[in-house]
């Protein structure tokens, strides 16, 4: 520890810190630019100039290490005369476009130039002309407004692992640009938009949108992958105008990726506004009350083992329970599944199908093997763990599959089944690795269980891995990447009907065994239509409606209430920032008032019961799990079936980012892009 | 100094050649080999002695790939240094120093003369593309101002006849006799030297 003076108060603070951090342990903050914790320091704003005792000279704080004995002072007049020297520097050249300017209200610069600014300019030169650069469909560039202060070129060399930016020229002529103004190819370019701390780089789907003091910002959850990121939704009436990162340390640190960022402007497009009927192959209009008589009346003259049901990726958990309920006891079927594709699940156990080694685990792991996996598009913000737990500690990261660009190196095997036996007979040296790794982080993807192959590859993982005294109470080393935000939902509620983990409803679907089928938000079923009845609960008209008799119109995610558990199995509650449009309704007060109707009943009186009761059932779930013990299943067959990856078209995986203009135009970037470096 | 322009006609390919390769190799030797990227000065000038004068975006990329770098870090690095050209600049590139003591003895006749005889601005080319001409900071020989630096030699103790004569020399692709134009031996006084005059190799 070391004892110093911050502004003659004694503080005590751990070594290696820099005097910027020192003061602000002491409850001091000092303005800054350049300066962020999760980035390299590169100390080239000058604006956290302190004084510091026998030093002549104003000492840039946050590239200064604190040492035994310093006594820094930040409120002398001669720092503050210091600061203003350098604020007027950075005005010298910054355009007075505030009222046009979409930083305008969140600002660094027009925060601290109330304190620091001088409010004439003593500059009769003209200003600095920029060009605008070109960094794609989400970012907009004002380049006179930039003060250089570099945080974008570091968060893309650093964080999103793509070396694009760079400044090049010199001094007073220095331009932040990408080579040649190509757009940036990466899922966390628009976190460069968050650092900015003036209005160079701004959002372009936001573009002159609204004002920050006019959003109302509500905290949610994001449903674009499995992974949970912290978000904050800024509404603007009924619109859903932005989506910002929360600083949750142990998902997402500070960022989220491009589609939780920009999807939202899908939530406006292709939505169901009013309860749909198909006559003769074309849609009408009609009321709930009609609706709900139809589906009272097929159901009715339909038995129970006739009707299955299908939940979506985006359902809230408070909805997925609510439809089990209902199917189990309004409707008396059992025949429901979560699971679109035929994929391998083993639910006895939760670990079975989450994330065990946890996100903030993946940075003390010695070992990554990556199998039927690409993270960059399953699980972005994981990636990018991946890639810091890389930069930080050399970790070996091997992939099974040749993926491309992850943003860090990684040595790829063949890809062949017949290998993943050998390292399971000890005869390949990734054997070796895995033995030697003291915490080894294996990661599966949803193309490693397909239900062909899931059931060899993952049962003869767990088998390898207690057999080498690898899963222990601290250290549990198998870990899946769900699909989807509702996944691990889904099976912690047992929304699905397993067979020796084969998934019997889907089966039952393409065989066309059913009569009526419920879709909750299912969009990406792949089975041919015969003469079924499909009612679909959803908030956009897509695959699901398309095929559908009946229409009922829900919620998207920002418009209830709702519980989310993410891959690691973290439950997180996502608030209602909007409301649904027009007729639409809350998914659970669909299903509750659908369930009221058939069966005359009351079944639940308000959202907060179901969430009680779902958290019931969900305690009770989680004692009897933690009594069970591990079981092996034995005689696992060896399949041979190579592992074929799933190609992912990562802009357009669900409906919200099917509806968004700006997701088609990132997804277009992305072509043109993969097209001229083919071409190279 | 504004930012510098890049050429428009660009050629589409650029390679080492064999005696440059080598070159480039015993270069990378000099540092350790995962540093490979503190060659990239010496492998940019390297290339720019190879092309004429100037660094094509071809070379870039070049550069970029051998030293295992992203093309913005090199880029960034080509548009930071003054003595890296971007656009051609002709067989003869002629730099005249316009600091303050070859400022003081004349140097914006120099300057005169480049824009009436080359070009009208500062890096563009002259008619018949063989030469070009910019104004630079103190190349350190102000003993014999005002002079400029064509290519790699320099030209001392001009003035506006003998400025004349070498410009016209070399519109006519001639290469101009290099060194003092009032026939000093480096920066010594004229006619002979004064001080010293006992020690031989002083």
């Amino acid at each position: 520890m070391l004892k110093l003076k911050v502004n003659n108060i004694d503080v005590e603070v751990e070594e290696g810190l820099t005097v910027l951090q020192a003061c602000e342990k002491a409850g001091v903050e000092i303005p800054r630019f350049c300066y962020h914790e999760k980035l390299s320091i590169a100390g080239n704003c000058r604006m956290c100039l302190v004084e510091i005792e026998k030093s002549p000279k104003p000492v840039a704080s946050c590239a200064m290490p604190a040492s035994e004995g310093m006594n820094i002072k930040t409120n002398s007049s001669f720092v503050e005369k210091s600061r203003k020297g350098v604020m007027e520097f950075l005005l010298a050249n910054h355009p007075l476009d505030c009222p046009v300017c979409d930083q305008g209200g969140e600002c660094d610069l027009q925060d601290q130039s109330m304190f620091y600014g001088i409010d004439k300019s003593r500059y009769k030169e003209n200003k600095r002309y920029v060009p605008e650069k070109k960094m794609g469909p989400l970012i907009k560039t004002q380049m006179t407004r930039c003060i250089h202060c570099t945080r974008c070129i570091r968060f893309a060399t650093e964080i999103a692992g793509v070396p694009e930016l760079g400044a090049i020229g010199r001094g007073e002529d220095m331009q932040i640009t990408t080579y040649l103004e190509k757009s940036i190819n990466s899922e966390l370019s628009a976190n460069v938009v968050d650092l900015c701390p003036v209005g160079a780089l701004t959002s372009k789907p936001y573009v002159f949108e609204a004002r920050p003091w006019e959003l109302k910002k509500t905290e949610s959850i994001d449903v674009m992958d499995a992974v949970g990121s912290n978000i904050r939704v800024d509404t603007y009436g009924w619109e859903v105008k932005r989506i910002l990162p929360r600083i949750n340390e142990d998902i997402n640190e500070e960022w989220i990726s491009d589609k939780t960022r920009h999807a939202c402007d899908g939530l406006l497009n292709q939505r169901l506004d009013t309860p749909y009927i198909k006559y003769s192959g074309k849609f009408d209009r009609a009321s709930w009350k009609e609706v709900f008589n139809i589906i009272k009346g097929k159901i009715k003259t339909t038995s129970p083992d006739k009707i299955c049901g299908f939940s979506g990726d985006l359902v809230n958990m408070e909805a997925l329970y609510l439809f089990k309920e209902f199917f189990y006891k309004i409707l008396n079927s059992k025949n429901i599944e979560s699971r679109s594709k035929n994929t391998y699940l083993n639910p006895e156990k939760r670990e079975n199908y989450l994330f065990n080694s946890s996100i903030n685990g993946i940075e003390d792991s010695d070992f990554i093997f990556i199998i039927g996996s690409n993270p960059r598009y399953e699980a972005t913000m994981l990636n990018a763990r991946i890639r810091k737990a890389f930069l930080k500690n050399k970790t070996k990261i091997i992939s099974f599959d040749e993926l491309g660009d992850l943003t860090y190196s990684y040595q790829s095997l063949d890809g062949k089944i017949e290998t993943l036996k050998k390292i399971f007979d000890d005869e390949h040296y990734v054997s070796e690795l895995i033995k030697n790794a003291k915490k080894p982080i294996i990661i599966l993807g949803q193309s490693a269980l397909k239900f062909e192959i899931g059931k060899f590859v993952f049962e003869s993982f767990k088998i390898y891995l207690d057999k080498n005294k690898k899963i222990s109470k601290e250290w549990h080393p198998l870990n899946i990447i769900s699909e989807n935000a509702s996944t691990v939902g889904s099976f912690d509620l047992g929304v699905y009907k397993n067979t020796v983990g084969e998934n019997e409803v889907l089966k039952n679907l393409q065989e066309n065994k059913y009569e009526v089928i419920f879709l909750l938000g299912n969009d990406s079923l792949d089975f041919k239509k015969k003469d079924e009845f499909i009612i679909y609960i959803g908030s956009h008209g897509d695959k699901g409606a398309e095929i559908a008799d009946v229409i009922l119109p829900g919620a998207a995610f920002t418009e209830q209430d709702g519980h989310y558990t993410n891959l690691e199995g973290k439950i997180q509650k996502a608030y209602k920032a909007s409301y649904p449009p027009n007729e639409a309704k809350e998914d659970w007060l669909i299903i509750n008032q659908l369930a009221e109707n058939i069966s005359n009943k009351t079944f639940f009186k308000n959202l907060d019961e179901v969430e009680k009761n779902m958290f019931n059932s969900l305690n009770i779930l989680k004692k009897n799990d933690s009594q069970i013990k591990h079981t092996f299943l034995k005689d696992i067959k060896f399949e041979n079936h190579n592992i074929i990856l799933d190609n992912i078209d990562y802009y357009y995986s669900n409906v919200i980012a099917r509806a968004s203009k700006t997701m088609y135009e990132c997804r277009n970037e992305k072509i043109k892009l993969q097209l001229t470096e083919t071409q190279n | 100094m504004s930012i510098k322009k890049i050429s428009k006609d660009q050629p589409d390919k650029f390679e080492f050649s064999a005696d440059n390769l080598l070159e480039a190799k015993k270069i990378l030797e000099r540092y350790p080999k995962d540093k490979k990227k503190s060659a990239v000065m010496a492998l940019l000038y390297l290339a720019q002695n190879q092309n004429n004068n100037w660094i094509p975006l071809a070379a870039i990329k070049y550069i970029g790939k051998f030293l295992e770098m992203p093309y913005i870090k090199v880029y960034e690095v080509a548009t930071f240094y003054s003595m890296y050209n971007l656009t051609p600049v002709g067989k003869y590139f002629i730099q005249v120093c316009t600091t303050t003591p070859c400022m003081l003895r004349g140097a914006y006749e120099l300057v005169n003369l480049c824009k009436e005889k080359i070009s009208k601005n500062e890096n563009e080319l002259s008619k018949n593309q063989n030469c070009s001409w910019m104004e630079v900071e103190c190349l350190g020989a102000c003993i014999n101002a005002p002079m400029m630096q064509i290519n790699n030699d320099y030209y001392e103790d001009l003035d506006k006849e003998k400025t004349l004569k070498i410009l016209n020399e070399i519109i006519n692709n001639v290469t101009p006799k290099p060194g003092s134009y009032r026939g000093r031996s480096n920066s010594e006084p004229e006619n002979n030297r004064k001080t010293l005059m006992e020690i031989k190799n002083a």
